[in-house]
């Protein structure tokens, strides 16, 4: 059938551009997630770079290498290029590379759009960037962007709105784009039931971001006509009020939360299958452990904000609602446990990350169900605590996630097998270091270190330097992964179609690489039946 | 009531094991836990604190237990054949539902009664309003007459500049000390009034269980009674991120015994007396006018 689907394609091949017009002009979903995933990687070192100055800086106590206001610089554009110049791009690239490939399609549903989705982003993170340079230096609010203190901003600050408004409407547009690709062009017989978990996870993330992305738009617009128009959202000097804006920035930024893992659970639950040569244990009830979570998401919001001083009645039911998301994670979790019991497993560099997701992200999930009692929470909040429990679950979940990903794919997109025993040096090398990094932010914040400060008291030392280090350790491995990816786009062991011996989907029925437009002749009831064992 | 009494045990446990560990060396490695604190309601939050704790390890415990043995025993190297016939099961998947949610309910209840002795405002003592601004304090008494800005004091001041080459080490309470800490008596439900000049702010000392944001506009309520028996100085941070000098504007509280608060109070009140009659004398004068 594959083979069958390449010939009947092989004349498209002569149409596709070539030089810097394929890339530029670029409406094939393959190349296009290509641009966003080689995006995401750059992106991943410059905020690398930021949390690198950030542990040394805090490497030992007194102000060793920068001014307070350029930390807050660092801690500010740290946080927004690693989630929406790193963790979105590259989520939004695995989707172009595999949801049309999953549900058997030659391309995404509306390619002109998807270029411009893409093209977007290096115009919004060079405008966020280059705001290092202007008067006042780069936005050092906080990725949060609180007024008033967002509005105390120099220079830089409609350049944060507008970068803001531009990362959005590409994330909008790039929801759109699988919304419409998900529900039109699945092959004949695949069922929204027997669709990839993968899939699944996007179609639901999709409509979170289309749901929340405008709410975004709009704080930061009332922001902007607030710093420049005399208005007074959230200005209380004119009977605005600043918890307002944190009101409506959380209320996009928890389903944010999930639209950064929702991904990578459906990853995670094509990954352990494979890995365990056994289907994965309660697919309907995965499929609707991730609805609910993300209709729970919407509800939540204010648990980001318990101290600033709620009614009695509104902090017991954030508090409750919050608790209650722990019910369909658990789910998934013990769904993926259950997945490899009486499983045959082996572990290859994607299982290794995706194991490492599981019981990470569970840690993240812990001290969430901590944070979560609103009176713990009061001692928690603002403090390393809640910069150790989002950094489990964004760069153990949703980053370890992404690299599972990759690992899984990777032959599959080259056509080459890479060097498994580098990603395996790569796992364990990011594993021990990543813990050495973030566990014992724990201690600090449960200490009462607060976060987003330069400097420190002197009790802090010992594990701050234990910190900066895993941090120093963890950013180094990840030249081992750049290496391994270079060597692997050049050239190695051919990969067959199918690439892992437990591998099951209709992107595993196509050649690797795949043809230059995946599925052009829609696969056959009996091809989808073989691959959509889940 | 059986299942929070175990809770109770196992958090005290703990509580002795984490007790030694966080015995306030000077040594940042024993510092892992959060501390009780010297009021009830921090000992409150300790307590739910540990036990939420040890609810995770538990579950963690399960879990981890079950997905390691698998990883062990279900090798494809050790032989392994995978059984393709276990899809789901209703009756395990009703239990992992269940089983979470009978342990959250039970979770909740002791969270929301430290909650609501939390939320209870009444019945307060003194009464002080606390005012966050880029970057210090402002405390006012607000029944007595005394009020006074509180900054971070000048030695740590000095070495945390930039090229200042004074190691952190050598001063005294780094980055934790003030020039004029809130000065409050034991055994006293002080109330806060807490609020901002300008950004938010919050007002954090660990060992009482209080933080509070000090929002511009808003007035924040909070409280803590000290123990008789706990005089001393207590030391927190600004928790809110509130500009360029967020880091450096610590708070410092002064317990002292109702004896001698009595005496800095009259002490304090006599000090700030020069400077109050011009100003009652431009009020008294402002109607004539
Ligand atoms: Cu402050």
């Amino acid at each position: 059938m594959s083979t069958a689907a390449h010939a009947d394609s092989h004349d498209d091949h002569d149409h596709k551009p070539h030089g810097w017009r394929r890339w530029v002009y670029a409406t094939n979903h393959k190349d296009i997630g290509t641009m966003y995933l080689v995006f995401s990687g750059c992106m991943f070192f410059v905020g690398g770079m930021f949390a690198e100055g950030i542990r040394a800086e805090l490497f030992k106590p007194g102000m060793q290498l920068f001014d307070p206001q350029f930390f807050n610089s660092l801690t500010t554009m740290h946080g927004l290029v690693m989630i929406f110049g790193v963790i979105m791009p590259s989520f939004v690239g695995l989707a172009n590379w595999m949801i049309p490939m999953q549900v058997g399609a030659p391309d995404m549903a509306l390619p002109r759009l998807n270029n411009f989705s893409f093209w977007i982003l290096p115009f919004a993170f060079t405008l966020l960037l280059s705001s290092f340079f202007v008067p006042g230096g780069a936005p050092a609010g906080g990725w949060t962007m609180y007024p008033p203190l967002t509005l105390q901003t120099g220079a830089s600050f409609p350049m944060l709105i507008f970068s803001i408004h531009l990362m959005g409407a590409s994330s909008i547009l790039g929801a759109i784009n699988v919304i419409v690709t998900i529900m039109n062009m699945r092959a004949p017989g695949m069922t929204l039931l027997k669709m990839p978990m993968f899939v699944w996870s996007w179609l639901i993330t999709a409509y979170l971001l289309i749901a929340v992305m405008p709410v975004l738009a709009g704080a930061v617009t009332m922001q902007l006509t607030d710093h420049y128009f005399g208005t007074t959202f959230f200005t209380a000097a004119g009977g605005g009020d600043p918890v307002m804006f944190q009101h409506i920035f959380w209320f996009f930024g928890h389903p944010e939360v999930y639209i950064m893992i929702l991904p990578a659970f459906g990853i995670v639950s094509e990954i352990i299958p494979t890995f365990s040569r056994k289907p994965l244990f309660g697919y309907e009830a995965m499929v609707y452990a991730i609805a609910s979570i993300a209709f729970l998401s919407f509800i939540v919001w204010a648990h980001h904000m318990f101290t600033v001083g709620m009614p009695l009645a509104a902090q017991l039911f954030f508090m409750l609602s919050t608790m209650l998301i722990a019910v369909p994670t658990g789910v998934k979790i013990f769904n993926w446990a259950a997945t490899m019991w009486h499983g045959s497993l082996s572990f290859e560099p994607p299982m290794l990350f995706a194991l490492a997701f599981v019981f990470l992200f569970s840690i993240g999930g812990f001290s969430g169900l901590m944070l979560a009692m609103v009176p713990a929470d009061y001692q928690y909040q603002d403090t390393y605590f809640v910069v150790a429990h989002f950094h489990y679950v964004l760069v153990t979940g949703a980053l370890f996630g992404i690299m599972a990903a990759i690992y899984y794919w990777l032959p599959k997109w080259t056509g080459h097998m890479y060097d498994l025993k580098l990603g395996t040096w790569h796992f364990w090398l990011s594993t021990i270091f990543v813990n050495v990094l973030f566990f014992p932010q724990h201690f600090l914040g449960l200490a009462g270190m607060p976060r987003r400060i330069p400097d420190y008291a002197v009790q802090f030392t010992d594990w701050n330097m234990v910190s900066s280090i895993g941090a120093f350790g963890f950013g180094l491995s990840q030249f081992l992964f750049l290496y391994l990816i270079i060597k692997c786009v050049r050239g190695g062991v051919r990969a067959d179609s199918r690439v892992w011996e437990g591998a099951h989907g209709l992107e595993w029925e196509l050649t690797s690489p795949p043809p230059f437009h995946s599925w052009s002749t829609p696969p056959s009831a009996a091809v989808i039946a073989h691959g959509a064992e889940h | 009531m059986k299942f929070r009494a175990q809770l109770a045990s196992i958090a005290l446990a703990a509580l002795g094991a984490a007790g030694t560990l966080t015995a306030r060396a000077d040594s940042g490695w024993s510092q892992l836990n959060m501390t009780q604190g010297v009021t009830d309601i921090s000992r409150r939050i300790y307590d739910l604190h540990m036990a939420i704790f040890w609810v995770c390890v538990a579950i963690g415990v399960l879990v981890f237990g079950v997905m390691i043995w698998s990883l062990i025993k279900y090798r494809k190297s050790r032989g392994a054949v995978a059984d393709t016939t276990l899809l789901h099961s209703t009756r395990v998947e009703v239990i992992w539902t269940v089983v979470p949610v009978l342990i959250l309910v039970l979770m909740a209840v002791p969270a929301a009664r430290t909650l609501v002795a939390i939320e209870d405002t009444s019945k307060t003592g003194l009464t002080i309003k606390v005012t966050g601004f880029q970057w210090g304090w402002r405390y006012d008494y607000l029944d007595d007459g005394v009020g006074f800005y509180s900054h971070l004091d000048r030695k740590s001041d000095a070495a945390r500049e930039l090229t200042s080459g004074i190691d952190p080490n050598t001063v005294d309470h780094y980055l934790l000390s003030v020039d004029h800490p809130l000065v409050v008596p034991v055994d006293t439900k002080v109330r806060l009034l807490i609020t901002g000049a300008d950004v938010i702010h919050s007002w954090w000392v660990p060992a009482f269980g209080v933080k509070k944001d000090a929002i511009p506009g808003f007035i924040n309520e909070a409280w803590f009674k000290v123990d008789t028996d706990k005089p001393g100085l207590y030391r927190g941070q600004c928790a809110e991120l509130c500009g360029r000098d967020h880091g450096f504007m610590p708070i410092v509280v002064d317990v002292r015994t109702k004896a001698d608060y009595a005496a800095w109070l009259k002490q304090e009140q006599a000090a700030q007396k020069p400077a109050t009659p011009p100003a009652a004398a431009a009020n008294t004068a402002a109607p004539a006018t």
